[in-house]
């Protein structure tokens, strides 16, 4: 009886922690503290153009950051972003340019590949119980060199489809707003986020998602059909690197079949600078669009600062160990 | 009236093992019937066979007089049987009611959560419970015990007309236990049948209608519990006699003091405790869980920082930082989840033990001498008992007994003069227990000082040359064995700084 007080008062405690308000907190006061420093630093880093730039620069990086959000959750990995989004931007070049197909058929296929690519990672993953990271660089591998064989390693260019540029360089809202023409791709990457963070705190999918990266054992033991759940979760995952792949082919009014290569791991790391756990069970998409945000904007005010681009990848690496260096000791002082 | 389950002729062999051979069971609605026996007899699992996490190698299972054979723990629900498994199954990164609810989660349309229902059935459940908690409180904030609370509530949350309950108490503290028990009671007059396994052979006594007994995977025989006397239960487990009494304590009020502790504070867990072992001594410490004996242990073993009080080895202040700098003063540890923080459990028993003190086994050239360490652990494995077909075996497939004793060799191995032991005897049968009790005499005898942390009443008891008691961090009487009784242990394992508020309150 006389116990009951204390532990009321522990998970007063324990929800303010088990929140992860810290966690958000911390990436937010580091971007403030970033955006505050550049500003004094160079004056025209606080330009609308300039944050609309970042933005942009934000908008795919992000995008394939919130599907590499989801599968790190669940305590995978996937690897296979980047190069699973080139590949998908070169089906759709296939379908729009080289047969000729209107514009909602080539959407309809980046984002039906990527689902499809994200189905049979899940399915390796889940049924035939290859380790995440193992699976997903094979299909890393496998996608590149796919990307490069269909598309005969030349890059599709989309002069044929009007209006396909306009996904990522149009913009809607400008249309509305003059004064903050924020282009769709920015737009896309705020409406893929919403989406994503509803799915994982108000659907048995996102549920599914937390639980699996807690402990998968125990739910499977609870009667769920965890394998089923968990191709769900790297399908969905693939779905919206296809929308990845839009964006960027859009941007480049062209599909380019080289590239790709290393984006996953930028995709990684604003995931992690979000605070999202690798081992699993613990992260926010809002984390994450604060991670790709910081990342962006770092690269973006050396630029101006000039700093050699060399530097500004150093720079990058340090700002990864530091951030979950900073996590870690938050975490330590809160148990 | 039809058994609700009926199983006969279960046959299970696992590579290398024949777990169960010929075993029969059978469950009435509203009984309880426990399920005895030593760790590897068989007990988890035949309960495994029957909620469909193992299938069967041969025999036949009846739910209500009908063939059964669940292929997975959702065919079992739907056929009313509900586990609460031993080792707990929450995932930790989730609320309460979420965790409740895993799988049965209330929808909405288009595979949307209705959270504000989940978290109103669960708080329905914990209502029946008498369980104060909010359905939305992280589990990782929470106990073990209370943890434990929530893994009943998920159990009972199918409505089961079979639940097994697997060591349900291992972790509870007695107010919890008979709120357990109350609980138990209304599922039987519900007509819901129990199947109970327990290491606490006073609990059966107390609830269990019937008693099957279980030794190395075979039947032995079922009992009424009422007229079967608890020696008789024992003697059926283990095969032969085993003596319960504790031996005359030796008077070892004239040796040294090893380990001293004055003043210990930190936050709010640990309050001002101070208390010394001299060697040769057995001290126990006592209390509800969260009690602060575990913290009290961390702080003396430098896996956690204090903010005031010293700690003296030897009438010598030192200052102790880390496990190491502990380790290096010769204190040692044994912490109460051996799988987690004791032992490597896929490696070698002998990996294991040399794994303690490894600069011993190295040569100059930086190469480990695979020879000695083999001397070393054959020589552990005999003077403890190590039960274990060589030092070859992997330590998972020692008993939890056994797995024991191979934590207790490596800190002996690093010659620790003060030993605190964190439960160690929580999951343990009764057979092994009484072994690791002798060890723990022995030890006490070659003189070295030790620290039992038991939340088993009768172990503090039969162990202890002196009883220590903690509450809410502070120490609340020190107890000599003689004329010490389970009631004055609760007195002061209650004796709260505020109680004296709260009755004035509720008065009101």
């Amino acid at each position: 009886m006389t116990a009951i007080p204390n532990v009321n008062k522990q998970s007063a405690l324990g929800k303010l922690f088990a929140g992860g308000a810290f966690q958000k907190i911390l990436a937010f006061a580091s971007l403030i503290i970033l955006l505050i420093g550049f500003s004094l630093a160079s004056p025209n880093f606080m330009q609308t153009s300039n944050m609309i730039a970042i933005l942009q620069a934000t908008s795919v990086n992000g995008v394939l950051a919130i599907a590499a959000t989801l599968v790190i959750i669940t305590g995978g990995i996937d690897l296979s972003v980047g190069t699973l989004m080139t590949f998908t931007a070169v089906m759709t070049g296939v379908v729009l340019t080289n047969l000729g197909m209107p514009l909602p058929i080539g959407v309809v296929t980046g984002i039906a590949t990527g689902a499809f690519c994200g189905f049979i990672s899940g399915t390796l993953v889940a049924k035939m119980k290859i380790p995440p990271f193992i699976a997903t660089l094979g299909m890393m591998l496998i996608l590149k060199g796919l990307s490069l064989v269909i598309s005969g390693t030349r890059p599709i260019y989309f002069n044929d489809t009007p209006g396909f540029d306009l996904i990522s360089r149009g913009s809607l809202i400008g249309e509305v707003f003059p004064a903050v023409p924020i282009p769709n791709g920015v737009l896309i990457l705020f409406l893929v986020a919403a989406a994503a963070s509803y799915i994982l705190s108000r659907t048995v999918l996102g549920r599914y998602c937390f639980a699996l990266g807690s402990n998968e054992e125990a739910v499977r033991l609870s009667g769920v059909n965890t394998d089923n759940w968990k191709i769900a979760i790297y399908t969905l995952a693939g779905a919206i690197v296809g929308v990845a792949g839009l964006i960027i082919a859009s941007r480049l009014n062209s599909a380019q079949p080289a590239l790709g290569l290393g984006y996953e791991l930028e995709a990684i790391a604003a995931v992690v600078i979000g605070g999202t756990s690798l081992s699993g069970g613990r992260g926010t998409i809002l984390g994450t669009l604060i991670g790709a945000l910081i990342m962006a904007v770092l690269l973006n005010g050396l630029r101006i600062l000039s700093v050699a681009q060399e530097w500004q990848t150093v720079v990058t690496g340090a700002i990864i160990i530091l951030a979950v260096y900073a996590d870690n000791v938050r975490r330590r002082k809160g148990n | 009236m039809t058994n609700l389950v009926e199983m006969r002729g279960i046959e299970k062999r696992f590579p290398g093992v024949h777990a169960l051979k010929n075993v029969q069971f059978d469950l009435r609605p509203g009984e309880v019937h426990a399920l005895m026996g030593e760790n590897g007899a068989g007990k988890s699992t035949l309960m495994k066979i029957m909620s469909g996490i193992y299938a069967r190698d041969g025999g036949d299972m009846f739910v209500d007089g009908k063939p059964a054979a669940p292929d997975g723990p959702r065919a079992a629900q739907n056929l009313g049987i509900g586990i609460i498994h031993q080792e707990l199954s929450l995932m930790n990164d989730l609320t309460a009611a979420q965790n409740v609810l895993i799988g049965r989660e209330p929808r909405r349309r288009f595979g949307r959560l209705d959270e504000p229902a989940l978290n109103a059935k669960t708080a329905e459940i914990f209502t029946s419970l008498n369980l104060a908690m909010d359905p939305r409180t992280m589990v990782s904030t929470q106990t073990i015990a209370r943890q434990q609370l929530i893994e009943i509530a998920k159990a009972l949350s199918y409505e089961p007309r079979v639940l097994i309950m697997d060591e349900p108490t291992a972790a509870l503290n007695d107010a919890e236990i008979r709120e357990l028990f109350r609980v138990i009671e209304k599922l039987k007059s519900e007509g819901v049948g129990i199947v109970y396994i327990s290491h606490r052979m006073d609990e059966i006594k107390r609830i269990a209608d019937r008693v099957t007994i279980l030794r190395d995977g075979a039947y032995i025989d079922t009992l009424q519990a009422a007229d079967t006397p608890l020696s008789k239960i024992i003697q059926l487990m283990v095969g032969r006699e085993v003596t319960q009494t504790a031996p005359d304590i030796p008077d070892t009020s004239d040796n040294a003091v090893a380990l001293e502790v004055r003043g210990l504070s930190r936050g709010k867990d640990v309050r001002d405790v101070s208390f010394n072992v001299r060697k040769g001594e057995i001290l126990g410490l006592s209390g509800l869980m969260g009690a602060g004996r575990t913290e009290v242990a961390r702080i003396i073993f430098g896996a956690d920082p204090h903010d005031t009080g010293e700690i003296l080895v030897s009438g010598q202040p030192v200052d102790i930082r880390s496990p190491q700098m502990a380790v290096q003063a010769g204190i040692g540890y044994l912490s109460e989840d051996r799988k987690h923080f004791g032992l490597a459990v896929d490696m070698t028993v002998r990996a294991n033990i040399a794994m303690a003190d490894l600069t011993q086994f190295t040569s100059r050239t930086g190469v480990l001498d695979e020879a000695a360490m083999k001397r070393t652990a054959d020589q552990y494995i005999n003077q403890l008992g190590i039960r274990t077909p060589s030092d070859t075996q992997e330590v998972r497939l020692l008993s939890g007994g056994n797995q024991q004793k191979v934590v207790i060799a490596k800190w002996l191995l690093r010659d620790c003069d003060v030993l605190i032991f964190d439960e160690p005897t929580r999951g343990i049968d009764v057979g092994a227990k009484s072994e690791i009790y002798a060890l723990l005499e022995e030890l006490a005898a070659q003189g070295r000082a030790i620290i039992v942390i038991s939340s088993e009443l009768p172990e503090i008891l039969r162990l202890s040359h002196r009883i220590a008691v903690m509450c809410e961090g502070r120490l609340t009487g020190i107890l000599p064995r003689e004329g010490a009784t389970q009631e004055e242990i609760m007195k002061l394992a209650t004796q709260t700084e505020n109680l004296a508020d709260k009755t004035k309150e509720t008065t009101q």
